[in-house]
């Protein structure tokens, strides 16, 4: 679905008059094969360059060196600009950047209308979007008046309206309360299992990425860990180098088996911890 | 340097159609020297709670003391007020608008009437306090890290030297190294500096870690006020209100529920460890 090849990135430096004072690497010969109906979570510390990786696989950005294919176009070639963008779709951190209808069902048809789909077909995409993130109820509402999460959740309607092939999430759940951040995740997990659509979260909670098929760390522009998350998440002494961090359960786990008690590593679920513990 | 919140209301636009009551009947009191936690789901009021504290939105009802003082009543020295309650806001990097990082931090005691001299020692006091070492005094605040950026945003408020520093979301968008670098500088000075803290999260995990006190907001009224491990006892009700328990406090109630003898009430991992370790070991005999 996704696949790069040596894909490097580099981005001028000016000075106070724009005059070019250097060059800079954020992203640094990535290869990466994404394929279709997986579950891949991106980790890495605030400018390792996992949100310009992002920014790639719609052709926000295209690649300075190496090529990235979106289902199987090159995202540097202008003529498919239009399939890039209809087949990755994207939903960033702030609601309240990417929320531009005055009614809920208007802002997830922008999509959709824009692409030139006929109008009844739109009204059918729209109920199955809202749907979709539960969110069908408030479709004659007023985002305003929405919480993050339902705002985040009619942003991934808005996406999904637009029928993409794969969904990359920046950060979807920063801003958001605790019950904010379930309700984004469980549209996420629907979408996956009912339209088996590819999914790719970027995010600095480390509990949210344990059900995912694939876990990759970014630091420097580099991959410098891939796996599945029981597999990265049993390195924490290395998580940590890269300012990352592992869910609570893992940590427990990982302090417990310090301490003598016999408890394999990458320990990722509350219910594996409580099970090993009450045999 | 004591806060009294009685009877405070709080109704946004009130006679018009959007008329809404944002807060209803607060009483709280936050002795010197604490480190309180505000939690609360969006929309819960507690932005709007902490914007009392200096003064930013005046209650349709009630009183506020600060150190005894009604901050309402007439004559009252409302810029000293500012003065003493550092605020720092939501991403608060946004904030950030000088030349250079020093003049950024001077930016605040200059205009509390401190000379350029003064100002200068002061930013570097804070600058220092924040841990943003001197190579970095003379760039450009825009070409900061995320973390660095919001560090020089938080020396910002220190160098007004304030008694009681408020801190809405501090660690909103960072990683978890940034995180943790953020919230054990503000635990720093909160010991060294002799400051009260009070922070908004929307991290259990952070909360607990860290405060002597939770308040928890729901629809604009305190839903419950007390130490950490009594607050998340209360973790069903929470869920309720958009929140939850650390994920360590559910592990323990399930190990309890399963037959191991440990306390439920555990908010932190080094506790859990040292139960958990004394309950097998326990077993064992």
């Amino acid at each position: 679905m996704i696949k790069t090849d040596k894909l490097v990135f580099e981005y001028e430096k000016q000075d106070d008059d724009g005059n070019v004072i250097g060059v800079s690497r954020a992203i640094d010969e990535v290869d990466l094969d994404i394929k279709p109906g997986q579950f891949v979570a991106i980790l890495g510390h605030n400018g390792s360059g996992k949100s310009t990786l992002a920014k790639h696989m719609n052709a926000i950005l295209v690649p300075t060196e190496g090529t990235m294919w979106v289902d199987g176009k090159d995202t540097r070639r202008e003529e498919n600009l239009w399939d890039v963008r209809q087949s990755a779709g994207m939903v960033f951190q702030n609601p309240d950047n990417q929320i531009i209808g005055c009614v809920v069902e208007e802002d997830v048809g922008f999509g959709p209308e824009n692409l030139g789909v006929p109008t009844e077909e739109i009204w059918r995409r729209v109920e199955e979007s809202l749907r979709a993130v539960g969110m069908i109820e408030y479709r004659e509402h007023s985002p305003n008046k929405l919480s993050g999460g339902q705002k985040q959740r009619v942003a991934i309607a808005g996406v999904m309206a637009m029928r993409p092939k794969c969904i990359v999430l920046d950060e979807p759940t920063a801003m958001l309360d605790p019950v904010g951040r379930k309700e984004v995740l469980r549209s996420v997990e629907e979408l996956r299992k009912r339209e088996h659509i590819t999914v790719i979260l970027i995010t600095h909670y480390m509990e949210e990425v344990v059900d995912a098929d694939k876990v990759i760390v970014m630091d420097h522009g580099h991959v410098v860990m891939q796996g599945t998350p029981r597999e990265v998440f049993s390195r924490v002494d290395e998580l940590k180098k890269y300012r990352l961090d592992v869910p609570q359960v893992t940590l427990l786990a990982d302090e417990l088996r310090k301490s003598g008690v016999d408890i394999p590593k990458g320990i990722l679920k509350k219910e594996e911890l409580v099970n090993l513990l009450c045999q | 340097m004591s806060i009294k919140l009685e009877h405070i209301n709080y109704i946004y636009s009130p006679g018009t159609a959007y008329e809404k009551q944002a807060l209803k009947d607060i009483n709280i009191e936050i002795p010197h020297g604490q480190f309180v936690g505000i939690i609360g789901h969006t929309g819960s009021g507690k932005s709007t709670l902490i914007q009392h504290l200096n003064g930013l939105v005046k209650a349709t009802s009630g009183a506020l003391y600060y150190n005894g003082e009604n901050i309402y009543a007439e004559g009252y020295h409302m810029r000293e007020l500012r003065n003493q309650v550092g605020m720092v806001f939501q991403y608060p990097e946004h904030q950030l608008f000088e030349v250079d990082v020093l003049s950024d931090v001077c930016f605040g005691p200059k205009n509390q009437g401190c000379s350029e001299e003064e100002a200068k020692q002061r930013a570097r006091e804070a600058l220092k306090l924040v841990g943003l070492k001197e190579k970095y005094y003379e760039r450009s605040p825009f070409d900061l890290s995320g973390g660095q950026k919001r560090r020089a945003a938080i020396a910002g408020v220190l160098a007004m030297q304030p008694k009681v520093l408020v801190l809405d979301e501090p660690t909103a968008g960072l990683d978890p190294k940034g995180r943790d670098e953020i919230l054990d500088q503000i635990a720093y000075l909160h010991e060294t500096c002799d400051m009260t803290v009070i922070l908004v999260s929307h991290s259990m995990e952070d909360i607990a870690k860290y405060v002597d006190r939770i308040i928890v907001m729901n629809h604009g009224q305190v839903a419950f006020d007390d130490v950490p491990k009594k607050v998340f006892e209360h973790y069903k009700e929470l869920e309720k209100i958009g929140l939850s328990a650390p994920q360590v406090t559910y592990i323990m109630h399930e190990l309890k529920a399963r037959g191991l003898d440990v306390p439920a009430d555990v908010t932190t991992i080094e506790e859990a460890t040292e139960a958990i370790l004394a309950a097998l070991e326990k077993k064992g005999e």
